[in-house]
């Protein structure tokens, strides 16, 4: 593969476009390497909060038609022991970004996780605030737009690295929401994250999911999410990361199109296994050749034009 | 969009068609699953007890010809407890199988070490091997005490038609040798050379065997446990390394466990993500 690959967001420099999608491995430095190996243009962590959570008990996933529901409900070892495999991931050297999900249950819990996961080593931080299964944090706060810009600028007077915001699809309009995090600084958006779902197990009558509700990912949300960044990518200015469903390198140029500059890959581990970040890699590539661009970035927001 | 429905991962609802009681605190119960059916040894479904709780388990008799599979369940906490009040008739949800089982060898001097409920998943893989021509097994049986010892008639009456050897120990002596299973096994290294070692049970049992292995330069072959979710391979719950037990295990071999030797009889990781040390 060539260097048409390399891009750019908020200042972090990815080898590819492909970035692994919070809440997928990323519990440990080990798995985290292990994603990167197998070809990930950056890694963003499982979420972390100030405490310990243990989330909650099984069924956490459940695969329904066209995509998968999950509830894991926030697992994490809370970020004063989380910092020691960000440590351990950074002391054996590592050539790229390393993003920090971050939750909280309020503006402060958000700016002290991303403070202490800042000061460990993460590249950047992306804040949580659209995990559409615990409350009082997630998309509660992501669903307002005075919410998310209190978090946003709180978290932005503690670290000098990149902020990126990851949106929730369960709202009106995810633009509004956009434009209140970018207001108050947010470096980049991520977009989408899951949509609050839910199956029911028909023989027994009961909700599969032990949270009984949580958050649909897969293919089925991919074009609720293409729809997104396209609407976003109208309204701000800062770099989007796609994310929903991709599974295919398709899928990834087509979220650039829509203005995507990198993409973020969960659910797709699943059925295709670690090689979907060199697969997808690999396919944009081609498309790039093909279609005589240069670079990456010149495909990005390109269906806007007329 | 296909790709992301795997027919295995599909929640299905299956009848239980007869329990049994093994030991004062295992029981095992059959049911019919036609996919779960074609398993092979060391593979292991994720069982639902509807409004409890979801739980991986290992497959202790996978009978394709019926379609039908048994788990064999020992109360350790909650999850287990309630499934053990699972009656004949009741329904509970299956995924599954997942995994990668155990890789079956040419070896002919075989040696297999089970303790505990680990003994489910080395009996299909048993019967398979015993199965196979000019195959020599050594089954080490270890348990707490001989009202736990789990599956020796079975082992016994799989065994019977070829050359085979059996060692029980128990922890308390009341049947068998007194002490722990990992001792007749170092015995048994010292005096005769071993093709392979498949193991099964606690994890300072088959880290022990994994060291004894080790230096007799012997194959080896484990099958862990850890705390487990999504078991496909998403949520990270379960890795060792960076290895993922569901995935690229539960079976791996000894050149796997000397990747993660920091890691394997060490410690685990609880559902936050913590370690715990094994004791």
């Amino acid at each position: 593969m060539t260097n048409r690959l390399a891009t750019e967001i908020a200042g972090l420099k990815l080898r590819n476009p492909t970035m692994l999608a919070a809440g997928i491995l990323g519990l440990s430095g080990a798995s985290l390497r292990e994603v990167i190996n197998n070809g990930a243009g950056a890694v963003v962590t499982k979420s972390i909060g100030l405490k310990p959570r243990e989330g909650y008990l099984n069924p956490a996933v459940a695969q329904v038609s066209c995509g998968l529901l999950n509830a894991m409900g926030l697992p994490n070892p809370g970020v004063h022991d989380f910092v020691e495999e960000i440590r351990e991931l950074k002391r054996d050297g590592v050539d790229v970004p390393i993003i920090v999900s971050v939750y909280g249950f309020s503006p402060e819990e958000f700016a002290e996780v991303a403070q202490v996961s800042a000061k460990a080593g993460a590249d950047a931080i992306e804040l949580n605030v659209s995990c559409p299964h615990v409350k009082k944090t997630g998309s509660e706060i992501g669903q307002s737009p005075s919410l998310v810009a209190e978090v946003v600028q709180k978290v932005k007077t503690v670290i000098k690295k990149p902020v990126i915001l990851k949106l929730t699809p369960n709202v009106s309009d995810v633009v509004e929401i956009a434009k209140a995090g970018v207001k108050t600084g947010a470096d980049a958006i991520t977009a989408i994250n899951t949509l609050r779902a839910m199956a029911i197990e028909i023989e027994t009558t009961r909700p599969i999911l032990a949270n009984r509700k949580g958050g649909l990912s897969g293919p089925a949300i991919k074009p609720v999410a293409v729809r997104c960044v396209y609407e976003i990518y109208e309204a701000v200015d800062v770099p989007i990361i796609g994310c929903g469903g991709i599974t295919t390198w398709q899928d990834a140029v087509e979220f650039m199109l829509a203005g995507a500059s990198a993409v973020q890959i969960g659910t797709a581990i699943a059925s295709k296994g670690l090689g979907v970040f060199k697969s997808v890699s690999r396919g944009i590539d081609s498309y790039l050749r093909r279609k005589g661009f240069g670079s990456v970035k010149d495909i990005v927001g390109l269906s806007h034009s007329r | 969009m296909s790709a992301y429905l795997t027919a295995a991962n599909q929640l299905r609802t299956v009848r239980i068609v007869s329990v049994r009681d093994e030991t004062p605190t295992i029981k095992s119960f059959t049911f019919r699953d036609r996919l779960a059916a074609k398993a092979s040894p060391g593979q292991f479904v994720m069982v639902w007890v509807p409004s409890v709780d979801e739980v991986p388990m290992s497959l202790s008799a996978i009978d394709p010809k019926e379609g039908a599979v048994t788990i064999t369940v020992e109360e350790v906490g909650e999850a287990t407890s309630q499934l053990h009040r699972v009656k004949v008739g009741d329904v509970v949800g299956v995924r599954g199988p997942f995994g990668n089982g155990y890789t079956l060898t040419r070896a002919r001097n075989v040696m297999i070490v089970g303790g505990g409920t680990g003994l489910a998943s080395l009996a299909p893989l048993t019967m398979q091997i015993a199965k196979q021509k000019g195959r020599k097994i050594t089954f080490l049986l270890g348990a707490k005490n001989c009202g736990e010892l789990l599956f020796l008639e079975r082992t016994k009456t799989v065994l019977a038609t070829i050359n085979h050897r059996i060692v029980v120990t128990t922890e308390d002596g009341s049947y068998g040798t007194k002490g722990l299973v990992t001792e007749p096994a170092e015995q048994l290294l010292t005096k005769e050379r071993f093709d392979t070692i498949y193991a099964c049970g606690p994890e300072l049992m088959m880290h022990k065997m994994f060291l004894l292995a080790e230096r007799f330069k012997v194959p080896f072959q484990a099958s862990l446990e850890r705390l487990m979710r999504c078991a496909i391979g998403l949520c990270g719950t379960c890795v060792i390394g960076r290895y993922r037990v569901c995935r690229d295990g539960p079976v791996f071999s000894g050149e796997q466990l000397r990747e993660v030797r920091d890691e394997f009889g060490r410690f685990r990781r609880g559902l936050d993500g913590r370690k715990t040390a094994l004791t």
